[in-house]
């Protein structure tokens, strides 16, 4: 896929729009690609034990798919020079009925000079922004 | 026990090195619904300029685990990790990982904050590849919840 270019961009543009269905299974697998088995994400007990309205989505999993409509939109993972988030809010995952999560990446701000583009992201389960200052920076000609 | 002040400032000793499998990458790519033939087939990786499978951006936290294990076990730390919520993480790349890097990481402290009863700890980590190359910086801030009375 061609790189778009800085020029064509303008502040407020959207350029990627996906939603992502969640259910128990996307936590098990990525529990297992990333090594991070805390019990929170799969056992209603324990989390229910710790004061949680129930099983939580990894923070980093949905940090780790928020990204990747930017990533195919930039066409190569080489032009994303910076990403962050701050976790918000937790993600709960009904056992029956998961969660779905709502990405919008619109421009934010526009560095001709250093060749930067920093894409805003919107990340929502419902109405609810579950990150808050979810920011990546993609390199463009 | 409350987090120690100390341990601002503080650097850890690399990690041993991580080699990044193909299949790892393909199983974290999946898991984070990356579906760009970069991340799954090398084939296609290579015609883009890449010696192998590309990770997704937020892979380094793979390696990152290992730093943060090592600053949970330290001793004097006085972190309990079940009062540890993560407030926010950032990567910045060099270069994106690819299957076949061999990964150092190294984890400083640079700040350590109270507020409000809470303990905030920034932890920084830099993953350089085989070559001594800085690949991604990962910084975490780790929210450890004070004693409820």
């Amino acid at each position: 896929m061609a790189a778009p270019a800085l020029a064509d961009l303008r502040v407020g543009d959207i350029v990627a729009e996906e939603s992502f269905p969640l259910t128990r299974d996307s936590l098990v697998r990525y529990a297992g690609a990333s090594g991070d088995f805390n019990p929170i994400h799969y056992r209603d007990d324990v989390a229910r034990a710790v004061g949680l309205p129930g099983v939580l989505a990894h923070g980093m999993l949905t940090m780790g798919f928020a990204v990747q409509p930017v990533v195919d939109w930039a066409g190569d993972p080489g032009r994303i020079a910076d990403y962050q988030v701050r976790f918000t809010r937790p993600v709960v995952v009904d056992p029956e009925l998961g969660a779905v999560v709502s990405v919008v990446a619109k421009v934010g701000q526009l560095d001709a000079e250093a060749g930067v583009a920093r894409i805003d992201l919107t990340v929502k389960v419902g109405e609810e922004t579950v990150l808050g200052k979810a920011q990546v920076r993609v390199s463009l000609d | 026990m409350p987090v120690n002040p100390e341990l601002q400032g503080r650097t850890f000793p690399p990690t041993e090195p991580y080699l990044v499998g193909r299949e790892k990458v393909r199983e974290f790519a999946r898991a984070v619904f990356a579906t760009d033939p970069i991340n799954l087939d090398p084939e296609a990786a290579k015609a883009a300029g890449y010696d192998d499978v590309v990770a997704p951006p937020t892979f380094a936290v793979v390696v990152q685990e290992r730093t943060l294990a090592q600053l949970l076990a330290e001793p004097d730390a006085g972190i309990d990790f079940s009062r540890v919520v993560h407030g926010d993480q950032r990567f910045t790349f060099s270069r994106p990982i690819v299957a076949g890097d061999l990964l150092t990481a190294t984890l400083t402290v640079p700040s350590v904050k109270t507020l409000g009863g809470h303990s905030i700890v920034t932890a920084e980590t830099a993953v350089t590849d085989a070559s001594g190359a800085h690949v991604v910086t990962t910084i975490s801030a780790l929210v450890v919840r004070g004693e409820e009375d």
